[in-house]
Parts: structure tokens; C-alpha cells; sequence
């Protein structure tokens, strides 16, 4: 067995945008580098083992639980959490569908939420309700959100199509 | 227009807590600082106090500024439970908003020289008819408020509401939609170091042997706290939290013993353990001879449900040294005063260096391990004096070691009459209580304080009183017009899973069997299911609930397809709270499907109306996940539904579509929504189902394996 993922070094990860250092074994499951180490508290736990979604993230523009990807394995990617899809006054569509929505009520899923469906959004900006729901699977909601979630990211993918026909 | 002085009389909150400045502040930034006591459960109360603050100051809801429940500053209301909140904590609001607005207006008349009455507020301005004013910005003074509620500034009718009664967007999702720290997971004092705990690989386990060596040389492990049997960890950062519990785990030897019951035929042992057994409930008595045409009776049953909430318990603990003494927790609890005493009374301190601080947590459901875990929060940062530490549960630690809703057995019987109209009914529960939270228990109700040395098994709970909704009992006694009934519950003594309340307690069970009974009955009759409540229910309001649901749904126009029901279930809440009637449609093709939920709900007034309808569906989606998938599973030693895989719950494509209709609250005064839908919910999908089927459900969950049970032989 190697050990070297259990001893803390300094390392860079690429978050948001911007290279930061963090200092921990690299073994390290990436969500508490993003909280703890980062302070980037909007990536939750919710089960450690990458079957509720709460923790998601997109690594290389994909949705990844971040509570079982470890350190070493995203040291050359390109993470992005809840807090990097959008600007303070300018939110990501899909962020801006759901307040507009109302589609929480806890609101302890919605980060991973938030990035399964900004997944699903690019790659495919007009789903069916099934195709969402479909795309949202692996994420858990005890609240019972689910159908104004749905709603929500129907109509933040009918933006996204407007906002590109405007641009064209 | 100005609220007339008369008493009216103070809600039960004000008259614990008379002292307006405790409720509410006007500073001169322009804000209005107000304290309720009730606590946001993810349920969107604070939005709706905020919407009654404002209603009876006249000012926008954005100057309304709530302040974080805390024990020492905050009255004390209680628990945040029950589907009380708006009764409880919006009336008490009103009443202080009410008063501080009348004091205040008082103050601008003198200034003003203008009587009161010829004053109107706008947005805070006070304005004269001469145009002059002032506002409460410029007269805030806390000496204003600095005295008792009299209860002489009548509130205003509900005919004048203009905020109240409106979709207001709830004030803390932005944060929560964003990721910004909310929640107490997200708390990060300065210092904070990390703790865990190991807890016992099954129920009864003792403590034999324990090597804490390896643990403590991991880099960044600060302490190894072990207490008999409570076992933890406290470490610089989580990940090395995490890893010392771990190696803590593999280096600890335990002596196991089996506890639990056989899970094999879990009715059998609810039906003969030793109970208390009481009548809560008796109307008229049992008619004799020929009126009866037949008598019928069924059982039915439910398992131990989790509470499963996204996010598993934390709590965050700082202990400032046994010289100071204070110990500070910060917790998602539902009471912060219960947990503030049942803490120092298991630390052995007085209750006045305790200071307990509500932070928001994950969806709340009813009693989970929100205090449970504060108490390990404490418990290891006493080891470490000076220092926050934050505890968070494991996934697997969440759904076996929190408090569980109750397994139970209910069996109704009915006498009939020759049209199958009910002329007594009799309905009878089996199981354990529904409430072993901080304050209600005989020992200290704190998972960790019956694991160290000389602790006490947390004791069974005893059943509230029916006046107060009752626990096993809630929704027994019927809400139809039956001439006789007769209610028993058979409460356990013994209590080998750790139970209490889970989200409308005890009318889960009771609801789906007495609606299940009802269809059975109108069935029987040859009767539809609609019509036959209709017969038997006479409160107008329970009627306009079956009536909305009913059409909405097209009940009348429904065409029999195969594999494919619909079926109908109604409550009234606690029988005093909100009325609430679904229709279920259901298909049982490959498997089986809710397609569609139709919901009624009388609630009387709604402060809120999208933040209620949210609450309804959610209730009723959850209740769906309960009826079809969840079901606590053990050995005779441990719960073995640890994971999302071994406790599933409804998944985004599972999830029916939902219609939710609040009725018009006719002047009603406001009841609760939180928990209405979850009886009526099951009953409908048992209803459907049978519909569908032709098979009669009686033992939830409708998995193939109950449903393929209960098929005839």
C-alpha cells in the first residue's frame, strides 16, 4: 500500500477560476478541501459515498460527487462549485430559475442540484420534464422540492435558448 | 385607520414572555428587529412571521429583519413543532406588532399634536393629515417597548391584510440557492477544530477494549475522548476527524448482544409486548341486535420510519474552560431551551452557563439528531477547552442512531347497519410513543448520555394528551359523524429502537388504516368511496375538502382501465387542525407508480400561499415516499438500513405530479400545513392501489413483497 496520499504536502487546485494552495493529504476527499480548506461552504455533505448528490461538483464540466473524489485524482482539472456559476449580481440562470421558482425548501440539495442541472443544461438546452427528472436521479430531495425543481430548470433551459437567440 | 384600544386576551407565547422588547426592536437604521421563538426548519416560517410583523407595523417586508433564536435573548416558545408555528409564534407576533405600532403611534401623536386616530403609517412614515410626520425611525426608542403586553391595541382584521395572505419569496433561499453559509454545518469560528464520533456496532454493545494509540499518533488528532461506552475523536481538520474515528473504530473490541425484536414479523411483537394499555377516546355505546347487519374489523401496519434528512445532524461546540464554566452550542435543534436544560442537566451544569443558539440545519421532520449531537458536540469540546469543535454524524449514523417514527399496529372495526352505514366503530393501536425529546423523558434524552458510564437507556414516551393532537393516538378518533366509537392505544414499555416524533406522528398509521377501513366499508356497500364519506361527515368544511379534491381530480368521469386506480383519503389534522383531502392516481403496471396527486386543503387563514402549497406538496411527497419504498430495517443486533441503497427514498422520476388547492380561509383563523397531508396521502395511494389491483394493502410499505402478501391465497 502507498502511503504517500496520507501524508500532508502543499498542492494547487484549480477552483472557480482561480489557482489556490491547500495543504493536506492527498487522499483528501475534494469536498472538505472545498469547505474547509477553501471556505467554499456551498458543496454539502450528505452521505460520503456518492448516492444523495449533495455534494456535487463539476470537474472538467462534469457533475462529480466531491464527498469520494479524493484530492490526487482532480489536481489537473478544473472544478467548479455552486459558487462559481455566477456572479453576485448576476446569477446563473438556472440559480435565478429557482429563487424565481421558489424551488426549495430546506435547501440543503440544491447545491448539487444546482450543478447536476447547469450539467444537464450544456448538454442539452431543450430537455423534456422526463429527460430532467431523468438527469436529476442521482440526486436526493427529502423536502419534496422535486416538481418545482423540474419546473424550474425547464424554464432556465427556455432562457438559456432565448438568451443565445438574442445573441445571434 | 387605527386599531381600537380594547384587551384582547394574550396568546399563550405573550403570556409566557410578556415584555415586548424581547419580541421586537425598532432601530433607527430603519429595521425592525423581531425575535420569534419558533425556528426556521426549512419549512419557510421565517418568512411568514416576517409577512405578520409587517402586516401590523405597516412596513415592507424587507425592513424586517429576524434574529436568530438564542437561549438568554430569545423568548422561549417552546418546540417548533406540531404544524404550531403560525398558531403559536404568528399570534404572539401579531399581538406585540400590534402594540408596538399603537405605543409608538402614541408618541408621534404627542410630537405631532395630532390625536392618534387622525394618523396613518406608510412603509414606517408617520404621517399627519396636514401633512407633516415622523416615523418610527426617527422616534425608535427602546424604552418604548421596555414593558409588559397588555393586550390593548386590538390587531387588525384580516379584511384589511394586505401583506399577509400574499406569496412574499422566502427571505433565506437566495442564500441557500446560491451557497453561500447558511447553514450550522457551514459555521467556522475561529479555531475550529473537528470532531467525530464512534459509535457502538450495534444496540446494547459494551465497551471492552480500546487501543488509542494509533488514533493519537495520526498528525493534527488533538484528543480521543471515551466516556464508557461514547467513544471520540477531536482533530485540527475533518479529514483527519474522519480517519483517527476510523482507525478508533478497528482498535475498539465490543461485547454484543442481541436487543432487537424479530423483523420478520415485526406485528406480532408489537401486538404482544408489555403495554399500558388506555382508552383515549369514547363516544355512545356499542348497539345490540338487529341493527347490526354485519360486523367487520382489519389490521394494518407500518414499520419504523428514518427521518432521512439530506444533511445528517452537526452541532457546534465551545467550552471556555472549567474557571469560565460557559459552554456555547450552536444547533439545529427545534427547542433551544429544552436542549439548553437537558444539556446541563446531563454535563452537570447549571442551565445559565449554557447558552444554546439555533443555526439553520437540513429539512427538519420532527425529532432527529439535532440534540443528540449537540450533546457530543459538548461533550468533546470540553476536552478541548477554548476550542469550537463541530461535530457532524455519518450518513450511517443518521439513518440507524437518530430517532425513528414509530413501528405500530392499528386494527379498526366497525359495526354496521344493513346499508352499510357505520353504528360504532372501534379503532386500536399497538406501539411505541411518539415523543422522547429533551424535556418529555424521565432520563436524559441524549443518544451519547446512555452510552457513557452510568448513563440511562433513553426511557419509552409516555402519550401526550389527546387535547394536545395525542402521539400514537393522533387521528384516531374518527372525524365522521359515527354514533359510537371507542379508541385504545396499547402503549410498550420497553422501547428497543429509540422512537419519537416523525412528521404527523401517529396520523400517519391511523389515517391510512381508518381510510383504508372507510373504502373498505364503502366497498362492501357497494357504495362509492366519495359519496360514502359524504354520508357520514357533516362539517362543511371537511365536506368542501372532499368535494374540491374529489372534482378536481374528475373523480366523477373516471374510467376504470386496467392496472391503473384512483382512490381518495381525508383527515382533518390532529382532528382540530387543518382539513386535508387527496385523490391518489396509481398504476401498477411493471410497477407501482403515483402519477398524480389531487389535494384539498382548508387551513383557515394562509398567511403565505405558495410558502403553504409548498409545504403540502412536500408533505405529500414525502408521505409517498413513506407509503411506497421506506421501511427501517434490522437484525437482532443493529439497523442494517445504513445507506441511500439500504433506506431508499422517492427519486426525482418517481415523484407524481402534485395539484395543491388551498381553499378560502372564510375569515377561519390560520392553522398549520406542515403535516396535513401525510395521512390522507397514504390512504389515497392505499385506496388506488386497491383499485387498481384489486388487492387490499394493509401493511405499508406497497413493496412487491407486501403487495404479493396480501394478494388471496
Amino acid at each position: 500500500m502507498n502511503n504517500d496520499g496520507l501524508i500532508a504536502s502543499s498542492v494547487s487546485v484549480l477552483v472557480n477560476g482561480q489557482r489556490r494552495e491547500v495543504r493536506t493529504e492527498q487522499d483528501t476527499a475534494l469536498l472538505y478541501v472545498l469547505r474547509n480548506h477553501l471556505g467554499l461552504k456551498g458543496t454539502r455533505f450528505g452521505c460520503g459515498t456518492g448516492l444523495c448528490g449533495a455534494c456535487m461538483v463539476l470537474i472538467g464540466g462534469r457533475a462529480t460527487h466531491s464527498c469520494d473524489t479524493p484530492l490526487w485524482a482532480v489536481l489537473d482539472k478544473e472544478i467548479t462549485t455552486v459558487e462559481g456559476l455566477g456572479a453576485a449580481d448576476r446569477p446563473h440562470p438556472v440559480t435565478e430559475a429557482l429563487i424565481e421558482g421558489q424551488a426549495a425548501q430546506c435547501g440543503y440539495c440544491m447545491s448539487g442540484v444546482t450543478i447536476a442541472a447547469v450539467e444537464l443544461l450544456r448538454r442539452n438546452d431543450d430537455p423534456s420534464d422526463a429527460e430532467v427528472r431523468a438527469a436529476l436521479d442521482g440526486n436526493l430531495c427529502r423536502c419534496g422540492a422535486h416538481n418545482r425543481i423540474v419546473r424550474a430548470v425547464l424554464a432556465a433551459a427556455a432562457e438559456l435558448r432565448a438568451g443565445r437567440g438574442d445573441a445571434a | 385607520m387605527n386599531p381600537a384600544k380594547r384587551a384582547v386576551a394574550l396568546p399563550p407565547s405573550v403570556a409566557a414572555n410578556p415584555r415586548l422588547g424581547d419580541w421586537l426592536r425598532v432601530l433607527p437604521s430603519g429595521v425592525v428587529e423581531i425575535r420569534p421563538g419558533k425556528v426556521e426548519l426549512g419549512q419557510g416560517v421565517l418568512t411568514a412571521l416576517s409577512q405578520v410583523a409587517a402586516e401590523e407595523l405597516d412596513i415592507s417586508v424587507a425592513r424586517v429583519r429576524t434574529v436568530p433564536p438564542a437561549t438568554g435573548v430569545s423568548p422561549d416558545e417552546g418546540y417548533t413543532a406540531g404544524s404550531l408555528s403560525i398558531q403559536h409564534s404568528g399570534g404572539a407576533i401579531r399581538l406585540v406588532c400590534a402594540e408596538a405600532r399603537g405605543r409608538y403611534l402614541a408618541v408621534a401623536a404627542a410630537t405631532l399634536g395630532v390625536p392618534e386616530s387622525k394618523l396613518t403609517v406608510a412603509d414606517g412614515q408617520i404621517l399627519a393629515p396636514d401633512g407633516r410626520s415622523t416615523s418610527y425611525w426617527e422616534l425608535a426608542d427602546d424604552a418604548l417597548l421596555d414593558r409588559a403586553a397588555g393586550g390593548e391595541w386590538q390587531p387588525k382584521a384580516s379584511a384589511a391584510y394586505r401583506v399577509v395572505g400574499t406569496s412574499v419569496p422566502r427571505l433565506d433561499l437566495p442564500d441557500k440557492l446560491t451557497g453561500r453559509p447558511r447553514f450550522a454545518h457551514d459555521l467556522s469560528p475561529e479555531g475550529l477544530c473537528y470532531g467525530r464520533v464512534v459509535r457502538p456496532p450495534s444496540r446494547g454493545a459494551t465497551l471492552t477494549g480500546l487501543d488509542t494509540t494509533m488514533a493519537l499518533a495520526l498528525p493534527g488528532v488533538l484528543t480521543v475522548v471515551r466516556d464508557g461506552g461514547f467513544l471520540g475523536v477531536v482533530a485540527e481538520r475533518e479529514e483527519v476527524a474522519l480517519r483517527a474515528a476510523d482507525r478508533l473504530r478497528a482498535d475498539a473490541t465490543w461485547e454484543r448482544r442481541p436487543t432487537l425484536p424479530d423483523s420478520g414479523d415485526l406485528p406480532a411483537f408489537l401486538r404482544s409486548a408489555p403495554a399500558e394499555t388506555i382508552v383515549l377516546a369514547e363516544r355512545g355505546t356499542r348497539p345490540t341486535g338487529e341493527q347490526i347487519a354485519t360486523s367487520v374489523e382489519a389490521t394494518y401496519h407500518r414499520p419504523y420510519l428514518a427521518h432521512a434528512s439530506m444533511g445528517p445532524s452537526s452541532a457546534t461546540a465551545l467550552f471556555r474552560g472549567r474557571e469560565d464554566g460557559r459552554l456555547m452550542v450552536w444547533s439545529h435543534t427545534q427547542g433551544i431551551y429544552m436542549l439548553r436544560a437537558e444539556l446541563a442537566r446531563a454535563l452537570g451544569l447549571a442551565e445559565d452557563v449554557v447558552t444554546v443558539a439555533h443555526t439553520e440545519g437540513p429539512g427538519c421532520y420532527g425529532h432527529n439528531g439535532a440534540d443528540d449531537v449537540a450533546l457530543d458536540a459538548a461533550l468533546l469540546a470540553m476536552a478541548v477547552p477554548g476550542r469550537p469543535v463541530q461535530v457532524v454524524w455519518s450518513r450511517a449514523d443518521e439513518l440507524t442512531w437518530a430517532p425513528f417514527g414509530a413501528a405500530a399496529v392499528a386494527r379498526v372495526a366497525a359495526d354496521v347497519d344493513a346499508a352499510g352505514k357505520v353504528l360504532c366503530w372501534h379503532h386500536e393501536i399497538w406501539g411505541n410513543g411518539h415523543s422522547t425529546r429533551p424535556g418529555s423523558t424521565r432520563s436524559v434524552a441524549l443518544l451519547a448520555n446512555a452510552h457513557r458510564a452510568g448513563g440511562e437507556e433513553i426511557e419509552a414516551a409516555a402519550e401526550p394528551p389527546m387535547a394536545r393532537g395525542g402521539g400514537a393516538g393522533r387521528n384516531s378518533v374518527p372525524d365522521y359523524d359515527f354514533p359510537a366509537y371507542r379508541v385504545v392505544n396499547h402503549r410498550l414499555l420497553d422501547m428497543p429502537l429509540r422512537t419519537s416524533a416523525l412528521r404527523s406522528l401517529g396520523a400517519f398509521l391511523n389515517v391510512f388504516a381508518a381510510e383504508s377501513f372507510m373504502d373498505e366499508l364503502a366497498l362492501a356497500a357497494g357504495r362509492d368511496p366519495v359519496e360514502y364519506r359524504l354520508a357520514c361527515l357533516s362539517d362543511p368544511r371537511a365536506r368542501a375538502v372532499v368535494e374540491s379534491a374529489a372534482r378536481r381530480s374528475g373523480w366523477d368521469s373516471w374510467s376504470a382501465a386496467d392496472s391503473v386506480g384512483h382512490g381518495i383519503g381525508f383527515a382533518r389534522y390532529k382532528n382540530t387542525s387543518a382539513y386535508c383531502a387527496v385523490v391518489a392516481e396509481v398504476e401498477a403496471i411493471s410497477e407501482i407508480r403515483v402519477r398524480r396527486l389531487t389535494i384539498a386543503v382548508d387551513a383557515g387563514l394562509v398567511i403565505n400561499p405558495d410558502g403553504a402549497a409548498n409545504q403540502v406538496e412536500g408533505g405529500a411527497i414525502q408521505a409517498t415516499s413513506w407509503a411506497l419504498k421506506e421501511q427501517v430495517r434490522f437484525d437482532r443486533y443493529r439497523v442494517t438500513s445504513d445507506t441511500w441503497q439500504a433506506y431508499p427514498i422517492l427519486r426525482f422520476s418517481e415523484v407524481p405530479a402534485v395539484d395543491v388547492e388551498l381553499l378560502p380561509g372564510n375569515g377561519n383563523p390560520a392553522l398549520g400545513v406542515g403535516e396535513t397531508a401525510q395521512g390522507p396521502t397514504v390512504a389515497a395511494i392505499a385506496n388506488a392501489l386497491n383499485d387498481a389491483l384489486g388487492v387490499r394493502v394493509r401493511a405499508l410499505p406497497f413493496t412487491e413483497e407486501n403487495i404479493v402478501a396480501a394478494m388471496p391465497e
